[in-house]
């Protein structure tokens, strides 16, 4: 596979043709912040907290789905990109109802890190409070809208390395949420065989283990990528 | 023409509330209130939450006394789940009552009362403060803050944070402290004995040289309302509730705290946030009760350990059997403080506390739980009625200080009758009836289920409305 050679904050970088900024950034220790990327599925760049500036781009592009260019000159920490990615920070809190303080995630939740990486002090928009419902309807596990912020992992998670697809998203803007079949509560939905892997995969206390109470919801997300790979070597 | 004090806000305690005197054409105090000015709305937020969560939002009501609702609200999904919880997770529980039982006495007497009683009433009010206190007497200041320290520590060692530990849950408690981390509390025992003991013999000389407080600090009959153990001992986390009168009676006793309301009834009054429970059978407001440490001490008919028992000997003793003045509360307090040390050291070597067993595991097995737990404050209730997914459909919250309410406005306007005299309100006065309320150690956050400090104001209303006097501080 042919070698690319470029620059991420003017560090030459060498990368394998067909890799994504995002990896070549990680495989060089560059942080770029990721909400809805997980190793082991597809990337849709749906949170567009991986925004990059590129040299002669007028846009912004997300670093997990723009494969890297021969000479292109990345740029991941300008202030533009820090009051953006702050930004879409603030918004995602603003969005739904997310109290860390009481939250089973709270300590081990990616969007909790998020905010500390970005320096979010405050919130500088005015809350939605949306109403939203919490299901807890399936033996196992739970699952608490307010705690959303629609990375959608756990719908590929569910059809790409489960293969059975039994959430997905219906609704549209602010009404959006994810489902399980066709939005039965979850512990009807017939084609879930509770494999656990969307509660491996949810970046913050929205998927959780039934009885789970504040701050126990470790997860090792990392598993997902194992499984994946493991499966590969196998087959 | 009728005329009115108010006095907004009241200070050293815990919450926001004023206090308005009400007096008549001859400018005699009619009667007083008690008005607890925050909301909250716990009650009705907490709909919908999966009850497992329960503890650890319900913990935030109140950043005194989190164990106290964290306990409550535990016990509350152990019924939902319909479980006995292992041994040892009964005994941490209770440990970490215990430490909570401490640290909020501690509170309460050297922090907030021990200004007004140890440097006057009548002191300068700029200096009648902890600093105050600080500055006078170092030595019982010092020994008094360490104490607080002690229960929180322990508080922390077995929760892992002093306030906010998400610790118990509904089937037991999530951890057990290391055998070290328990002999570095025991350690500390003897120091936080020795300053109980100290207090309590400074509290008994004041006894002889306060008796117009003692008189008048709400000192009339009233029942007092409690959890006791099967024989009638001092109880602090389970057991049944129990109802004495002020002539020693049982009135009722042994009834599960599931039937709290066969014997408490709720009254709400337009002028307060606060609402006002009464004895069921003797209606409203002839049903006034007492809870908290003097009601405990009151209705238990020993409290099981040595010294703590000498002590409740001679308290009885002194108020000539059951305490009916509310200035014993102080008094009750640190005898509660000495009886939790004493319990604290036996549970500490409790080979019990070893078992790696700790939380009972099982599905929603009843649609409504009940759990009760004696507070710092008194008796709490959390009540809840889940779905069959353990969904929490209605949730009441019966707070200490709200069995207290009552009583507390009887209470302060016993005091304004004796210490305010025509339309103005000397500093003295004020004081006085700001350490009625103080007595109670009212947590106003809890009862009505608001940060910050507590400021006063006293407003003095004539009968047609028009303010007279008003102290601010």
């Amino acid at each position: 596979m042919a070698a690319r050679t470029f620059t991420i904050n003017d560090q030459l970088i060498s990368a394998r043709e067909g890799e994504t900024i995002l990896q070549a950034a990680r495989e060089h220790g560059i942080f770029i912040p990721t909400l809805c990327y997980l190793d082991g599925v597809s990337a849709v760049g749906a949170c567009r907290l991986c925004l990059v500036e590129i040299e002669g781009s007028r846009v912004l592009r997300p670093a997990c789905v723009t494969p890297v260019v021969e000479e292109m000159v990345v740029r991941t920490d300008t202030g533009r990109l820090r009051e953006y990615r702050r930004m879409i920070v603030e918004l995602l809190f603003a969005e739904r109802n997310h109290v860390c303080a009481v939250c089973v995630a709270n300590g081990h939740c990616e969007l909790q890190d998020l905010a500390i990486a970005v320096g979010m002090d405050h919130v500088r928009f005015d809350y939605a409070f949306p109403r939203c419902d919490v299901d807890i309807s399936h033996p196992l596990f739970g699952i608490d809208h307010n705690r959303c912020v629609l990375c959608t992992r756990c719908v590929r998670v569910c059809d790409e390395v489960e293969g059975v697809h039994t959430w997905d998203v219906a609704g549209r803007g602010a009404d959006a949420r994810v489902i399980t079949d066709m939005r039965q509560p979850w512990g009807e939905a017939r084609s879930c065989t509770s494999c656990g892997k969307c509660v491996l995969a949810c970046p913050t206390g929205a998927i959780f283990r039934r009885g789970a109470t504040v701050g126990e919801m470790e997860r090792d997300r990392n598993k997902i990528a194992y499984i994946v790979a493991a499966r590969e070597q196998r087959w | 023409m009728t005329r009115q004090i108010l006095i907004d806000p009241v200070t050293r305690i815990e919450g926001h509330a004023k206090i308005s005197i009400h007096l008549d054409d001859n400018g005699e105090v009619q009667e007083a209130r008690f008005h607890v000015t925050e909301f909250r709305g716990f009650e009705r937020f907490c709909e919908g939450r999966p009850f497992w969560e329960m503890p650890g939002i319900t913990a935030r009501i109140c950043g005194i006394c989190p164990v106290s609702h964290l306990l409550a609200s535990a016990k509350a999904g152990d019924a939902l789940l319909a479980v006995t919880i292992p041994p040892a997770a009964e005994k941490l529980r209770r440990l970490m009552n215990l430490g909570q039982i401490v640290q909020s006495h501690a509170l309460s007497f050297f922090h907030l009362s021990a200004p007004d009683l140890l440097l006057g009433f009548d002191s300068d009010p700029a200096q009648r403060n902890i600093f105050g206190l600080m500055a006078a007497d170092p030595t019982l200041a010092r020994a008094g803050i360490r104490l607080r320290q002690f229960g929180q520590d322990i508080i922390a060692m077995l929760g892992g944070s002093k306030i906010h530990p998400a610790w118990a849950v509904p089937g037991g408690v999530r951890s057990a402290p290391t055998a070290a981390q328990r002999a570095e509390i025991a350690q500390r025992l003897p120091e936080a004995r020795a300053t109980v003991l100290d207090a309590l013999r400074r509290f008994k000389a004041l006894l002889d040289t306060h008796r117009d407080e003692v008189a008048t600090f709400g000192d009339f009959p009233s029942l007092f309302l409690g959890l006791v153990g099967p024989n009638g001992e001092w109880e602090h986390y389970d057991g049944h509730l129990r109802v004495v009168d002020s002539g020693g009676a049982i009135v009722v006793d042994q009834v599960k705290p599931s039937r709290y309301r066969d014997i408490i009834a709720e009254a709400v009054e337009p002028w307060s946030y606060l609402k006002m429970p009464y004895y069921r059978a003797r209606g409203y407001p002839a049903g006034m009760y007492r809870v908290g440490p003097l009601a405990r001490l009151n209705i238990c008919t020993r409290i099981g350990t040595l010294l703590a028992d000498a002590e409740l000997g001679e308290m009885r003793q002194r108020a000539g059997g059951i305490a009916t003045s509310s200035f014993y509360y102080h008094y009750a307090r640190l005898v509660e403080i000495l009886a939790a040390l004493e319990r604290i050291s036996l549970l500490l070597d409790d080979p019990d506390l070893d078992s790696p067993r700790l939380r009972a595991e099982a599905g929603v097995n009843q649609f409504e739980g009940i759990g009760v737990s004696e507070a710092p404050r008194g008796t709490l209730f959390h009540h809840y009625t889940v779905d069959a997914h353990g969904l929490i459909q209605s949730v009441n919250l019966i707070i200490a200080t709200g069995h207290n309410n009552l009583a507390m406005n009887r209470t302060i306007a016993q005091i304004a009758r004796r210490y305010v005299k025509g339309d103005r309100i000397s500093e003295g006065a004020l004081n006085r009836v700001e350490a009625g309320i103080r007595a109670y150690d009212p947590c106003l956050s809890c009862s009505t289920h608001a940060a910050g400090m507590m400021p006063l104001v006293i407003t003095l209303v004539a009968a047609d409305g028009t303010v007279l006097d008003e102290v601010r501080r």
